[in-house]
């Protein structure tokens, strides 16, 4: 059996190394092509009516107007007449003309009648005695819940525990099938207990779930010496990819679609398109070269990209452009689901944490959401906990990188930070001593907290919360830790090597820009012994063997284990070939520096190319996977811990927040690029800030829309606002020999916790919800003026 | 954005005769900065627009006795880094350095950041500038009001003047230009600012054949002036507050005052009651305060910018305590 470990740390080459990225000189020249600069020969331009209102009825569309104007080759009515619309910028009617403007023209030109109804666009703590427990559902509720993108999971999972207020037909499953239900939810729906005298129940806007205890929470406040109260949360935010969602649709024939399309999901992308085209998933080529962010928002064709693909079936399989507007990209493609709580947290007069209750609520849209994972890393031994969804009219919530954890990371690190202030003890002390909480992290967590505080300098700069006297300009550090799985995706790949000596490795992922490119080809070399730039390799296409989508941290683990496992066979297989020419039995034999010869014996070595001649006519091509248990060991983990330390300086007059510094200490297992790893810690570092500082959605109460959908008001941080990062992976005993982890969650999970905590240090106070505006950091230094 | 027409006069006379009498036809283009984003959200939808860039006297900055003139063409970058400007008003280069961004002041002129039209968010969501939805109620008072005014809102007005550049200049009593077919009208650039009381009224006393052609910034001698604006980020964003104040000493004391504020009103806002509190007065810490509580003490904010009036205060006494410093 081959040995497809990862080798040591003395054999290792490049994996483990600091290499620049290979695609930067095509990035940093704008030479590399995104979906958004694709332009395909005759093609059309579209655009889309969106809904003006937060909920409303479809009346009538009439679309004859735009139909018959010079330069418009299609309309489609996207959400017909009767259709119930749940937030602004839906989508009604797509057109497609020659340009932007006319398709612009021809949207102006459609007519829709509206009958508006009642929305709530508010995630304002809910109303005592408004929240309704959950009951069962309707076939309407379950059409809703597709109609506002509830996945698949949650569906079943509600289905299962609530049952349904009606037996549903087969006509009805069927339609519900139409409308995009997976076969797990129609199973589910099957197998589901009928409650009909539920069905009379009025429908609140705030659905409570159950209280879920742990231990003994009483008798934990009874035991705490000290108790500390407080309120903490984090607001609906957007994703903001910098290149808006959208795709380039064309049918190559009647039965052949081609798409480019800005996605997390490549080799997914088919699969989905599939039933809604009425076209075998084979039949469907998807290809991307570069992304411009997705951060959780890309995975599926959405409803644009179907109908981009219809509308261009339409207009005579023409290629049709449909990528989002600015103010769309933020008001219908993607939001962070919003997360606050009241929460009590208990503690001995040592620091040991012995008691959590929380009574939060969030809204993830219309489809309500769920409680983040709170406490969180934390298992405080007695809990009780209560979460309230609101479901409302801001629009669907999508996955953002790390979902539900930077939430639960402010509900959790902050209550702790404030718990930490009232025993008066140094916060770092206070975690420290309750990481046998965290198991089976602690150790992790430990190594982590004495590096981090060495690199903010800590001992020094910490200092007791203290009342601050108006004017001053002050300062304070604060932390927050965090955890994530990160385990390697399914992953196929195709490595050819050729008798000239060249090396392709096909693929069907994606580089969000993470460095997944660089690090396939670190361990593709590093196994051949070859250099990066001999290795020709082709990603971003479903012409190339499937590979997973990137999301949830799993895409470095998948490509490096199912590359390595493809060039270990692919260089046992020129081995065989090579061995009688070096005299030598394959297993003797090793690749090193671009040659391949015989260990231990210098004599006998031939040059890379010399050796792949001896291949034949006809190049080897080795499939790698992942997983495979065929080919053991299994090559990614899960499971990783991070600290990250953050100083700020608050303005106490202004109340304007500078982060100053932020360390992060950061473990993923195996580091494969240690460079693009820690690019990839600084740009969430950049991200959390930005979170921490700026980012919310912002809703008039009165007409529903998003009042913010643009860059000027939905503020991202800027180069000066950025201050020194500091990042430190872990590496080496105790991490290596774990295999592949993920790293494009775990570090923006921690940035507001420690962020909030550094202000709340400063200030003397706490702030309670960010972003850390200047009125929310003014209303809390002066309670009693509001804001 | 709609189709329109394009029209490039080489002439002041040429340009005006090419403007409608009516608003909503015609739009001037100058830099584009504003308008362009303004046209692409369908806030305004003209029919024609005229570019001023070929109109060569509209451009250029020329010093007299009797103070300077820069041309309403010309750049805020090419102002911010005239030496003459640097050295005589040296306050309203440095609040051109803080304009958006490096990109932003090569393209955007002076006449259009006078000109451009508020950032409130109904406004530039077609609400219009006194927002009201299609049942006629307001917008913003039951709504997120959190950058709106918290001076001069008493009226159906609640948006805040976007330029931070004007309270400097009228500060500095910089007077501006208007030019139309019928002739030429001077007036301070403080009585530039409008504050409409219907939506078919405008924020500008411009007409819609007006253009707006230079700017005159007297001279002054033992003036001590400074800008201080609160951003929530360090550059490319929109302040919270401004104030701008000119100091005339004599030796020690404050012969005359002015205080402007900027995005707290509809209009640059002076504080008369500011001034006064500083005229006769040594500027120290607690002359400063005085004089800020005093800009602020009429302020009514609305549901959710009472902060604002803080942001304000602290930006007048800031900018006091600057231009005493001799900083500016």
């Amino acid at each position: 059996m081959p040995n497809y470990a990862w080798p040591q740390e003395n054999d290792r080459t490049l994996i483990g190394t600091r290499v620049t990225r290979v695609d930067a000189p095509v990035k940093v020249s704008g030479q590399a092509k995104y979906t958004y600069d694709t332009h395909r020969p005759g093609m059309l331009y579209g655009k889309v009516l969106r809904c003006p209102y937060a909920h409303a009825k479809i009346v009538s569309i009439d679309i004859s107007a735009a139909e018959k104007m010079p330069g418009v080759n299609a309309v489609q009515i996207v959400q017909g007449p009767g259709s119930m619309i749940h937030w602004e910028g839906d989508e009604i009617v797509a057109v497609a003309a020659i340009d932007e403007p006319t398709a612009e023209d021809a949207i102006r030109a459609i007519q829709v009648k509206y009958a508006p109804l009642e929305h709530l666009v508010s995630d304002a703590e809910p109303p005592k005695n408004s929240a309704q427990g959950q009951g069962p559902l309707s076939a309407d509720d379950i059409d809703d819940m597709l109609d506002n993108q509830v996945p698949s999971q949650q569906m079943v999972s509600q289905i299962k525990q609530y049952g349904l207020t009606e037996k549903i037909d087969e006509d009805t499953l069927k339609q519900l099938k139409a409308d995009g239900a997976t076969d797990d939810v129609l199973n589910a729906i099957q197998a589901a207990t009928v409650h009909p005298e539920a069905a009379q129940r009025p429908k609140s806007n705030y659905q409570k779930a159950a209280v879920q205890t742990i231990g003994d929470p009483d008798q934990g406040f009874k035991d705490s010496e000290f108790v500390s109260e407080g309120l903490y949360g984090v607001p609906v935010i957007t994703h903001c990819c910098l290149e808006t969602h959208g795709s380039i649709s064309e049918w190559t024939d009647e039965s052949h679609l081609f798409t480019h399309i800005s996605t997390q999901n490549v080799s997914g992308i088919p699969g989905q398109m599939a039933e809604p085209l009425k076209l075998p998933a084979t039949n469907i080529r998807v290809h991307q070269d570069n992304i411009g962010g997705g951060f959780g928002s890309k995975f599926a064709p959405d409803r644009w990209g179907i109908f981009t693909a219809q509308i261009s079936k339409k207009a005579g399989g023409k290629p049709v452009r449909i990528m989002l507007e600015r103010d769309a990209e933020l008001k219908v493609a993607g939001a962070r689901p919003s997360a606050f709580a009241r929460v009590k947290v208990g503690a001995k007069k040592d620091g040991t944490i012995l008691a959590w209750q929380s009574e939060s609520w969030g809204t993830g849209g219309p489809g309500g959401g769920g409680m983040p994972p709170i406490p969180y890393v934390f298992s405080v031994p007695n809990q009780r906990k209560e979460h309230t969804a609101i479901r409302n009219n801001i629009g669907p919530a999508r996955a953002w990188r790390a979902p539900n954890h930077p939430q639960a990371a402010v509900l959790t690190m902050c209550a702790l930070d404030d718990l930490a202030a009232a025993v008066n003890m140094d916060p770092l002390d206070f975690f420290s001593r309750n990481l046998d909480l965290t198991k089976p992290r602690q150790e992790i967590y430990r190594e982590e907290f004495a590096i981090a505080s060495d690199l903010m300098d800590w001992k020094n700069k910490w200092h007791p919360r203290r009342q601050s006297s108006p004017g001053e300009i002050v300062r304070g550090v604060g932390l927050s830790i965090h955890t994530w799985g990160g385990r390697g995706h399914a992953s196929d790949c195709d490595l050819t090597i050729h008798p000239d000596g060249s090396v392709d490795l096909k693929m069907g992922s994606q580089d969000l820009g993470t460095g997944t490119r660089t690090c396939i080809l670190i361990v593709a070399a590093d196994t051949l012994g070859i250099p990066i730039n001999a290795i020709h390799l082709l990603i971003g296409d479903t012409n190339y063997p499937p590979s997973g989508g990137s999301g949830g941290s799993t895409t470095i683990g998948g490509v490096t284990s199912s590359t390595r496992r493809a060039a270990v066979d692919a260089r046992d297989a020129l081995f065989a070939k090579v061995a009688p020419a070096l005299r030598a039995q394959p297993e003797e034999l090793e690749c090193v520096n671009g040659n391949v010869r015989v260990r231990g014996d210098s004599t006998r070595s031939l040059s890379w190319k010399e050796a792949c001649s001896k291949l034949g006519a006809m190049p080897q091509t080795v499939r790698g996977k992942n997983p495979d248990r065929d080919k053991p060991p299994d090559l990614t983990n899960s499971g990783v811990g991070g600290v990250q330390m953050a100083e700020v300086e608050v303005d106490t007059d202004t109340g304007i927040v500078k982060v100053k510094k932020m360390v992060a200490v950061q473990d993923c297992g195996l580091v494969v690029n240690v460079k693009t790893a820690e690019s990839q810690v600084y740009g969430a570092l950049i991200m959390g800030i930005s979170y921490s500082l700026f980012e919310e959605k912002v809703m008039d109460p009165t007409t529903g829309r998003m009042l913010n959908a643009n860059m000027e008001f939905y503020r991202l941080a800027g180069f000066n606002d950025i201050p020194e990062l500091v990042v430190r992976m872990m590496t080496g005993k105790g991490y290596d020999e774990r295999g592949v982890i993920g790293l494009g969650e775990p570090p923006v999970i921690s940035p507001g916790a420690a962020i909030s905590n550094a202000v709340a240090n400063a200030i003397g106070v706490r702030v309670p919800f960010l972003p850390l505006t200047p009125d929310r950091v003014l209303a809390a230094l002066q309670p009693k003026a509001g804001a | 954005m709609r189709a329109f027409e394009y029209v490039s006069p080489n002439s002041k006379a040429q340009a005006m005769s090419l403007l409608a009498t009516a608003w909503g036809k015609t739009e001037i283009i100058a830099g584009g900065t504003d308008l362009l984003a303004l046209m692409k959200d369908d806030v305004v939808s003209p029919r024609r627009l005229i570019n001023l860039k070929e109109v060569k006297d509209l451009h250029g900055i020329s010093s007299g006795s009797n103070g300077m003139r820069i041309g309403a063409l010309t750049t805020l970058d090419e102002i911010a880094s005239n030496a003459e400007i640097k050295e005589n008003f040296p306050a309203f280069a440095d609040a051109l350095m803080e304009v958006a961004s490096p990109q932003i002041r090569n393209q955007a002129t002076l006449g259009g950041n006078l000109c451009q039209r508020p950032r409130c968010w109904y406004f530039r969501n077609g609400f219009g500038l006194l927002p009201k939805d299609e049942t006629g109620k307001d917008l913003v008072e039951p709504g997120e009001n959190r950058y709106h005014a918290i001076l001069g809102n008493s009226g159906r007005a609640k948006f805040v003047s976007p330029s931070t550049i004007a309270p400097i200049l009228i500060a500095y009593g910089a007077r501006v230009r208007v030019e139309s077919p019928k002739g030429k009208r001077d007036l301070p650039l403080e009585k530039f600012f409008l504050t409409p009381k219907s939506e078919a009224e405008r924020e500008h006393d411009l007409r819609p054949n007006e253009i707006v052609t230079e700017l005159v910034l007297p001279l002054a001698t033992n003036v001590r002036a400074a800008h201080y604006e609160i951003r929530q980020k360090e550059a490319f964003d929109w302040p919270l507050a401004v104030a701008a104040v000119a100091l005339t000493t004599n030796g020690s004391s404050v012969t005359s005052a002015r205080v402007v504020l900027g995005h707290v009103a509809p209009v640059p806002w002076r504080s008369p009651a500011a001034e006064q509190t500083l005229t006769g007065q040594q500027v120290n810490r607690s002359t400063a305060e005085n004089a800020a509580q005093a800009a602020v003490a009429a302020a009514t904010p609305l549901s959710g910018n009472a902060y604002k009036v803080q942001l304000a205060r602290v930006a007048v006494k800031r900018a006091i305590m600057k231009a005493a410093g001799g900083v500016a």
